[in-house]
């Protein structure tokens, strides 16, 4: 009855964590950490031919302040693992992360004293893609998977990241004012048109 | 075509040994007349590039470590090294920066890797591994997996202790 009458005014109702994920998903602004080789593929993904931004990701910020994506794509040594943990902490608060490529996601082929084995160590990791290097498919697969992770989260829901309220529930009072009668609308009146 | 041979007439003082080196000519120079026999094949025998130095850890052996550089001669297309050994005792060579200023990298390269001490080296610090690591890891009785806690890691709170370098031994 009430879903009736917004829609004939051309409302639509809905839960708000509905429409923050939507809006949310649809454009995950990545923050490329091109680090070595999977650094190409990462290109490629965001190039022409496989087009990132049928998803709403074209955005690449090179600036950690302005992306919600992190994709750590390559070798990191024990040197780079504090610049890269610097770039995670730099970025603002609803964040992910996606380790490209089996040096990142475990050490790879590089089993040695200068390479972290896995980035797992430092970071929280929302996703692995594994591959050496993975391919841009993959990536994109990657990505759809982090947009469904999205769309199945609950923004609003307390504990959540943005929520920052108190313990106790709030209630807003509504106040209980007896105001006009419903405004009516009249029909839109046909426009006629001439030939 | 230049010899080692030819060097030692010019100036009989000079001490070091010349030998063959597949079909390369090399010379084992002692660490006191490194720079003076440098600057004498530069100079004197028109070996203006230094290619390449390398470090060298020969475990087990008299005198552990070695360096050897590179050298070209543009204009006979020769080829030739020059090979300094010094013990793990004491480490130190001295730099040939001031005749090569190419050697800078290597040697700091060498100085990162080995631990060999440059003597009169402009800039002698860390080239890959952080500057407050304590260790040589291409020195052969480094572990392959590096030392435990050597480098530490940003912290993490929910990092899985399960994947920690620490624990899997090597």
């Amino acid at each position: 009855m009430l879903d009736d009458a917004l829609q004939s005014e051309g409302f639509v109702t809905g839960k708000l964590d509905d429409l923050v994920n939507w809006a949310r998903k649809n454009a995950i602004w990545p923050m490329p950490l091109g680090i070595s080789c999977c650094a190409i593929e990462m290109m490629h993904f965001a190039g022409p031919r496989y087009d990132v931004s049928r998803f709403g990701s074209e955005v690449f910020r090179f600036s950690p302040r302005q992306s919600d994506l992190l994709i750590v794509a390559g070798t990191v040594t024990y040197k780079m693992a504090k610049v890269v943990r610097k770039i995670y902490d730099q970025m603002p608060d609803p964040k992910w992360v996606i380790a490209m490529g089996v040096c990142t996601v475990s050490g790879g082929i590089y089993r040695t004293y200068s390479v972290v084995q896995g980035i797992n160590q430092f970071l929280p990791v929302d996703l692995y893609v594994v591959g050496c290097p993975p391919r841009p498919d993959s990536l994109l697969k990657g990505l759809m998977m982090i947009q469904d992770e999205i769309g199945h989260d609950r923004p609003f829901k307390r504990g959540s990241i943005i929520d920052t309220a108190p313990q106790q529930p709030i209630t807003i009072p509504i106040p209980m004012i007896e105001g006009p009668a419903p405004f009516q609308r009249e029909p839109a009146k046909q426009i006629i048109t001439h030939a | 075509m230049f010899t080692f041979d030819q060097l030692k007439e010019k100036d009989p003082e000079l001490v070091f040994e010349a030998v063959d080196l597949r079909d390369d000519q090399a010379a084992i120079v002692p660490r006191e007349q490194l720079l003076n026999v440098a600057r004498r094949l530069k100079e004197e025998c028109g070996f203006l590039q230094m290619i390449d130095a390398l470090g060298h850890d020969r475990m087990e052996r008299n005198e552990r470590f070695e360096v050897t550089y590179n050298l070209r001669n543009h204009k006979t297309k020769q080829r030739i090294f020059l090979k300094v050994r010094c013990d793990e005792g004491d480490p130190h060579v001295p730099s040939l920066v001031s005749v090569w200023s190419g050697c800078n990298w290597h040697e700091r390269e060498a100085y990162d890797m080995f631990g060999i001490i440059f003597d009169g080296h402009p800039d002698l610090r860390r080239m890959y591994m952080p500057e407050d690591f304590e260790y040589y890891p291409l020195r052969k009785d480094f572990p392959l997996m590096g030392v435990p806690g050597s480098i530490p890691l940003p912290h993490h709170e929910d990092a899985d202790p399960r994947f920690s370098v620490a624990d899997r031994g090597e």
